[in-house]
């Protein structure tokens, strides 16, 4: 039951996506054609106020749930993985208009056809994982 | 109560999205929804074909139970906190689509000509959608994160290779948006 704050925090997460329009294909679709500044606001002040937090886990001045130092482990460094990755990403962003957040809570909307592109991820990442020692990182 | 059922403006969503970043962390956790991919794939047994999902879900659940609140938090903004269905995107994005051949762009959440149960049920209406999900999880699982991973939470933390997959993420995007929906449709 520990647990339990983590299934409130995806609660809120999906209250907040829902209600900022984000799981919306048509804003998606806005964003790629730089036709509106809401996606880039969102995105932006949602790492502006994180670098802000991240700064005070790095003084030490805000500690996790047991006082302990807050460390953000960094991802893994490679050109390739991250650049090849990200287009192709791009490209299923660009298409079905939503990332993998959105797609679950467009899930608890009720949208039958989101369950062929959670499968289709599903796939994507076994796929992925099957060819990985093929590709370069 | 009239406050909480308009559309939220991005000032007030991009800081309560690092808000509920800031809480994962300090409950010793990083925000990441893509990698739960992996974690129903060993659900599924891939540990049996690939050994890389022989990792122990299990420890990944937090996670799960993250993304399980995520569909409970769109049932409820769906069902008690959103009165209209329309998006307020803006009046080129209307006519650019409308000129793809969209009907009435933005006067319901989503396109029929992608999401509804027909277009799912045609053969291109479907393959659309797998392709997409292929796209997705095959793309976030190679650069290591998605939108949540990487644009939020390895930007705020200054990272490089985070930078470098959000270029990736916009290059993939605007190749998609502007040189390929418009074969498509």
């Amino acid at each position: 039951m520990k647990n339990i704050k983590f299934l409130i925090l995806g609660i809120i997460f999906g209250i907040i996506l829902s209600k900022a329009e984000v799981i919306s294909w048509y804003r998606i679709y806005e964003m790629f054609k730089f036709q509106s500044f809401h996606m880039y606001g969102i995105i932006g002040s949602a790492v502006v106020v994180g670098m802000i937090i991240f700064t005070f886990f790095r003084n030490g001045k805000i500690k996790n749930f047991q006082g302990e130092k807050i460390i953000v482990a960094p991802k893994k460094k490679g050109f390739y993985r991250n650049m090849f990755g990200g287009i192709i990403f791009g490209f299923g962003w660009a298409l079905a208009g939503a990332c993998p957040g959105p797609m679950f809570i467009l899930l608890g909307r009720g949208v039958l056809a989101i369950v062929v592109v959670i499968v289709g991820s599903i796939l994507g990442a076994f796929l992925y994982h099957t060819f990985k020692n093929k590709l370069p990182h | 109560m009239e406050f909480f059922l308009q559309p939220y403006p991005w000032y007030v969503a991009g800081p309560l999205i690092a808000l509920v970043t800031f809480f994962l962390f300090y409950f010793g956790k990083r925000l990441g929804i893509s990698s739960n991919l992996e974690t129903f794939c060993a659900i599924g047994g891939a540990g049996k074909l690939v050994d890389f999902f022989k990792f122990d879900w299990k420890k990944k659940s937090w996670n799960l139970l993250f993304l399980i609140g995520t569909i409970i938090g769109g049932f409820i903004a769906y069902q008690y906190l959103t009165p209209s269905d329309t998006v307020g995107i803006s009046q080129k994005t209307v006519q650019d689509l409308t000129a793809l051949g969209f009907k009435n762009p933005g006067k319901s959440y989503l396109p029929n000509e992608i999401f509804s149960v027909e277009t799912m049920l045609s053969v291109k209406g479907f393959l659309i959608l797998l392709i997409a999900g292929i796209f997705v999880g095959f793309g976030s699982r190679y650069a290591g994160g998605c939108t949540s991973g990487h644009a939020i939470v390895g930007l705020s933390n200054l990272e490089l290779p985070s930078l470098i997959s959000v270029i990736g993420f916009f290059i993939g995007g605007l190749i998609m948006t502007w040189l390929i929906l418009p074969l498509i449709f």
